[in-house]
């Protein structure tokens, strides 16, 4: 035990050098990937995760559609390497399952599904690094590659991670204090302030998770924000990619007009 | 097969009730169905019923060898199957969404919170310990199947009683329960799991204990799992209606408040159980 890191020092530090209330780097890619209609990689520290978005599409077959809305498939996929113990998972993992449908059940309240009825949207979640708060990455990733995607959502969906260090509150935890401290994850609409998604594990008080719980959800904003400018960056860069041809038709239909 | 949604007037019928704050079968928003619980002539062995929702729970135990990198725990497991019995709309074969999320949800609660000390199943370190099997089988499906199932789970922990045992060098005696009065598990705390619903009109106040029509037209559920020490175990919303902190911290103190009645019920029900079994010393 006495060789153990410390969660949190005297001097207010944590293990990776942040203070208490401070998020890990996040930084964010949405440039194409492959067929995909829309992707994004997105890291938290270490926590690296990639998803693709197709469609909306036909479904593949006629047990998936749903006559009035469209269905949300999402499939997990933990890459062996991406743990520091190298680990097969088989796709009939129930904890990869439980994390498909909470994916699912997060985004289904969020995407306007009934503007496509009879088709399917297919998201791929591959995760390729895990230092913790990995569901906190994987519904990022799925909301930026959703934007990316031009699917219309009602609003962002901002997840992050905390815990309570003896009676600190932390945000945004890695892999060493997620197995040590009690943990949860919280996802947010920012617009509204409401939460489709609150999940709890471990053992807390009731008192200590109010105090963490708020805590969370003010931190999505400073996400909310930083998703934002990735997605504008991405779309005035496509923007001026397409400039000269957008002023040439422009020019065109002015001078048919005149 | 699953059957066909509930029809409009049904719909209709329910949420117009729904918003003046009366439910189908009398109870008030926040009640829960009173769990009437009844044990088996074997200890370990209890039926929980939550109106027409019936979830049969039973504890046994035997000795195993325990896996090399943890030779001083004892081994808890959990099976549960969510068969065609409770309800026509479940199939054999291939695990449902409902059935992932139940079987994950009983491990949270039941297993990872601690519940029970594994160390105090440890019969000689690395050799022999107890290997604890719970298993569920869900009888009736009325509504709110996963509460009715931790409350049986967890009494059924409690209510277990596993045989004494001696232990002198390497040999073990197990002694038969007639000979020697078996001992209950080492319990750290017992969770309850509360099951609110919340529909897609806001106007309707969330219902604690879903029946089966509502948890049909609800719009998300939110499960929170806690003990008598006001300590959350699990918390779980998985998508739904999206709602504010404030709502959520409101149910997390309702549930609290019920987990304490829960609690003294659970107490009262155990003591008159065990005062009316007769236990043999010789």
């Amino acid at each position: 035990m006495g060789s153990r890191v410390e969660i949190l020092n005297e001097g207010g530090f944590r293990s990776d050098g942040r203070r208490q209330y401070e998020l890990r780097e996040v930084t964010i890619d949405l440039s194409q990937q492959g067929q995909a209609d829309g992707a994004a990689v997105i890291t938290h520290g270490l926590t690296r995760v990639m998803v693709s978005v197709f469609g909306p599409r036909e479904a593949k077959s006629r047990s998936q559609t749903i006559h009035d809305r469209a269905n949300i498939n999402v499939e997990v996929a933990i890459s062996p390497f991406s743990a520091g113990e190298r680990r097969k998972r088989s796709r009939g993992d129930k904890r990869i399952l439980e994390m498909a449908a909470t994916i699912k059940s997060t985004f289904e309240p969020v995407v306007q599904t009934t503007l496509y009825p009879r088709s399917q949207i297919d998201v791929f979640v591959q995760v390729l690094q895990q230092d913790g708060g990995l569901l906190q990455g994987c519904i990022n990733a799925t909301t930026l590659a959703l934007v990316n995607a031009g699917i219309p959502l009602l609003d962002f969906v901002c997840a992050v991670s905390g815990g309570v260090y003896s009676t600190s509150p932390m945000l945004d935890l890695t892999l060493l204090e997620e197995n040590d401290l009690p943990n949860l994850t919280v996802a947010v609409m920012p617009k509204t302030g409401k939460s489709t998604l609150v999940t709890m594990e471990t053992r807390l008080h009731v008192d200590r998770f109010e105090e963490i719980f708020k805590l969370v959800c003010s931190a999505s904003h400073a996400l909310h924000q930083e998703m934002k400018d990735a997605v504008r960056v991405r779309t005035t860069s496509l923007v001026t990619a397409m400039g000269t041809t957008q002023s040439n038709v422009g020019g065109d239909t002015m001078m048919d007009e005149s | 097969m699953r059957p066909p949604s509930p029809s409009i007037p049904e719909k209709e019928f329910l949420f117009a009730s729904l918003k003046a704050s009366l439910r189908l079968d009398g109870r008030q928003p926040l009640q829960l169905r009173t769990p009437e619980l009844t044990f088996g002539p074997e200890l370990g062995w209890v039926e929980c019923a939550l109106g027409k929702t019936r979830v049969l729970a039973q504890v046994d135990a035997k000795m195993v060898k325990p896996p090399p990198e943890r030779p001083f725990e004892g081994m808890v497991s959990i099976h549960s199957e969510i068969s065609p019995i409770a309800s026509p709309e479940y199939e054999f074969g291939r695990a449902s969404e409902e059935e992932v999320t139940m079987t994950r949800m009983l491990d949270k609660v039941l297993r990872r919170s601690d519940t029970i000390d594994k160390e105090s199943l440890c019969v000689i370190a690395g050799q022999r310990v107890w290997h604890v099997r719970l298993a569920i089988h869900c009888l009736s499906d009325e509504g709110n199947m996963l509460d009715c199932a931790c409350l049986a789970g967890i009494v059924a922990l409690r209510h277990f009683r596993r045989p004494e045992i001696e232990v002198v060098g390497d040999e073990v005696t197990i002694h038969d329960p007639t000979e020697r009065a078996p001992i209950p598990l080492a319990i750290h705390h017992s969770p309850f799991c509360f099951t609110f619903a919340f529909f897609a009109d806001t106007s309707i106040p969330p219902i604690l204990d879903p029946s089966h029509l509502e948890q049909r037209l609800s719009a998300g559920l939110v499960s929170i799992a806690l003990n008598a020490q006001r300590e959350i175990c699990v918390l779980q919303k998985l998508g739904g209606v999206p709602l504010a902190p404030d709502s959520i911290l409101n149910l997390v103190e309702i549930a609290v408040s019920r987990a304490k009645e829960l609690d003294r019920l659970v107490d009262d029900k155990l003591k008159v159980d065990w005062s009316g079994r007769r236990v043999e010393f010789r």
